[in-house]
């Protein structure tokens, strides 16, 4: 029981500061809505993914300084393919970018195995590579997307029979969740998932136990990148055009990775936290609009609480290991 | 079959070539310049003169501190990303302060974010033991967001920039760039701190095994909040040069600066996990990625072609340069 709180109690400690967050916006705004709350999760779908692309790579004992450039690239291929394209023509669009995602992250990967060059270094190089590339792709803002795409984020999922529930489940949490799972589940029940907790634990330990580091690693940024394609998508899909100059994306995934309970060198942490500390900082965000603050200021206090939190969480796992 | 292996030889030429230059790293990084210069004079024959000589050596020597804050940063196994906004910062406040004040009060005013940015990113690495990588991005975050409050109140008052720095930054004296006359006191105090002094040997034990360092009595937050204070000063001091430089206040002006420093330094050889690499190296690191910037600018390629090729080109030269190295 110890071991179950002493495990997911970071996880839960911010679920419950997420479900206080939201309580402090009720209290702000008494209209705050189940329509609100879509806004939210669609303006956290990009960042969700980013996230998503950023720990997978940070568990493997990593770091992929490349995210917000590949979600840009994968943004352009798709908006500009979709640009003027049939409806129909976006069903092969989706795959394609997608599977661009997969091919470039696990190119991450090999770049890092074959020259030995670190991870930090080679991902920097990359972001450059492919910030290039996406404006190869698109010189300026622009292209188009489909619009049954569009609306698979937009509106509520329809529960017959309980419409109360049914309008505090947006879309875009539903699309989320199924994209999320349908990766994350199956990876961290195989021996794939274990060898990739095992090479970002020890990589020297992982290696004499016999597990093919290189080839895990590799697949672990070959995910990051299909993770960072569906951001890209989901960046497409939510704006509506493609932008290649990507957004503040790093700094938030590395930021909420590090928040949600995953150790930077790696082997420790899960998925669902830093997914959660990314709703919470979003969440953070949108309280401090609508307390009508200066959204300068609201830089310096994201900043600041970044900061914080991540000063205590350090200060807990010393205070642990001392005792 | 096996020809090689029955006929002995005598060490081949290429083993020795390879162990000489692994034994001396800087030989493989001057003749990479060399060979970039070479490639630039023959794309453009006669670019290749004083003039375009003294531009190089000026562009480079902001890239060149703020690679040094890297490097020195690197050697504990850190990295300091904060460097590009404490620059901005120091710029942007210089810029308007100098209007109400005297240049000097207008500089030491502008140091004094950069020092604090400094103590907070050294405090939450040696004490709170955050991951560098993430105290330095939180602490440029909120220092981003403090100049952006900060330039709503100074909108009306305009910004200028004292002849003074201007002369440092852009001027020079017999075709030779006044900015030297910063930068080779700082790059001999920074060779000179690593190399011959306790805080360098520090620097080196700290990145190199923390925990031995730590037992045998070096105070590890001492180290690195001097470590950090230093790194942002030298940023401050860059960021007063660089206005100088360009000549144009703005709230992102050494943000690009940034990941090219990390670069610059990583060329240059230093070890970006700790314990390994030197400044001189970083020099050179520097003034490769400034030659290479020019080298992408003359070919006219569109802006993503040309990202695209100094990507490879920065991972191409670090993975040559780590083999070549590696042989020690």
């Amino acid at each position: 029981m110890t071991r179950l709180v002493r495990r997911q109690g970071w996880v839960a400690g911010l679920l419950v500061l997420f479900v206080v967050l939201l309580v402090i916006t009720r209290l702000i705004q008494p209209g705050y809505g189940s329509g609100d709350f879509g806004s939210l999760v669609r303006a956290v779908l990009p960042y969700a993914f980013a996230v998503a692309a950023q720990t997978i790579v940070v568990i493997a004992g990593g770091i992929d300084l490349s995210v917000g450039a590949m979600m840009a690239l994968t943004s352009v291929t798709a908006a500009s393919m979709m640009d003027g394209a049939s409806e129909e023509y976006a069903l092969f669009v989706v795959p394609f970018v997608l599977a661009m995602g997969l091919v470039l992250g696990a190119v991450n990967g090999m770049l890092i195995v074959v020259t030995r060059v670190p991870d930090i270094v080679v991902t920097l190089a990359t972001l450059f590579v492919l910030q290039g590339a996406a404006l190869l792709v698109l010189g300026a803002p622009g292209g188009a997307v489909a619009e049954w795409l569009r609306a698979t984020i937009v509106g509520t999922l329809p529960i017959p029979g309980l419409p109360g529930i049914s309008a505090w489940i947006p879309k875009a949490l539903v699309l989320l969740v199924v994209c999320l799972c349908i990766i994350w589940i199956p990876l961290k029940r195989s021996k794939l998932g274990l060898s990739i907790y095992a090479i970002g634990s020890s990589e020297l330990a992982a290696f004499r136990s016999g597990v093919p580091v290189a080839r895990t690693r590799i697949i672990a940024y070959a995910l990051s990148g299909l993770f960072a394609a569906m951001g890209g998508l989901a960046l497409t899909m939510s704006t509506g055009i493609g932008a290649p100059i990507p957004g503040p994306y790093l700094l938030a995934s590395v930021a909420a990775v590090v928040l949600g309970g995953v150790a930077l060198g790696g082997g420790k942490g899960g998925l669902l936290g830093p997914i959660v500390a990314v709703f919470v900082l979003r969440l953070v965000r949108t309280d401090l609009t609508l307390l009508a603050i200066d959204p300068n200021v609201t830089a310096i206090i994201e900043g600041a609480i970044m900061v914080a939190v991540v000063m205590f969480g350090a200060f807990i796992t010393m205070r642990s290991r001392q005792s | 079959m096996s020809t090689t292996a029955i006929t002995p030889q005598p060490t081949p030429f290429g083993r020795r070539l390879k162990r000489f230059m692994a034994d001396r790293p800087l030989i493989p990084l001057i003749i990479l310049l060399v060979m970039l210069v070479v490639v630039l004079q023959i794309l453009r024959p006669g670019i290749v003169n004083e003039r375009w000589l003294a531009n190089t050596v000026k562009f480079a020597i902001p890239l060149a501190i703020l690679a040094g804050c890297q490097t020195m940063t690197m050697l504990t196994g850190g990295i300091d990303l904060s460097v590009g906004t404490v620059a901005t910062m120091s710029a942007f406040i210089m810029a308007t302060q100098v209007v109400h004040h005297d240049p000097a009060v207008a500089i030491l005013i502008a140091l004094v974010p950069a020092v604090l940015i400094g103590l907070v990113n050294g405090i939450g690495v040696g004490v709170f033991r955050v991951h560098p990588l993430i105290m330095t991005l939180g602490t440029s975050l909120i220092g981003t967001g403090c100049l952006q409050v900060y330039q709503r109140t100074v909108i009306a008052s305009g910004a200028k920039i004292p002849p003074f720095l201007a002369w440092l930054g852009t001027g020079l004296t017999y075709g030779v760039p006044n900015a030297l006359l910063l930068f080779v006191p700082i790059a001999v105090l920074i060779v000179f701190t690593l190399r011959r002094t306790g805080f360098g040997r520090l620097l080196y034990a700290v990145g190199d095994n923390e925990g031995a360092a730590r037992l045998s009595g070096v105070r590890y937050w001492q180290v690195i909040t001097a470590l950090y204070v230093i790194s942002s000063v030298l940023a401050g001091i860059t960021g007063l040069l660089y206005i100088g430089l360009i000549k144009a206040p703005s709230l992102s002006l050494a943000e690009p600066l940034v990941l090219p420093s990390v670069a610059a330094a990583v060329i240059g050889g230093t070890s970006i996990f700790g314990g390994r690499g030197g400044y001189t190296g970083t020099i050179i690191g520097a003034l490769i990625l400034t030659v290479l910037t020019t080298l992408l600018t003359i070919l006219q390629m569109p802006e993503g072609a040309r990202r695209i090729l100094f990507g490879l080109i920065v991972l191409f030269v670090t993975a040559a340069y780590l083999r070549i190295i590696e042989d020690r």
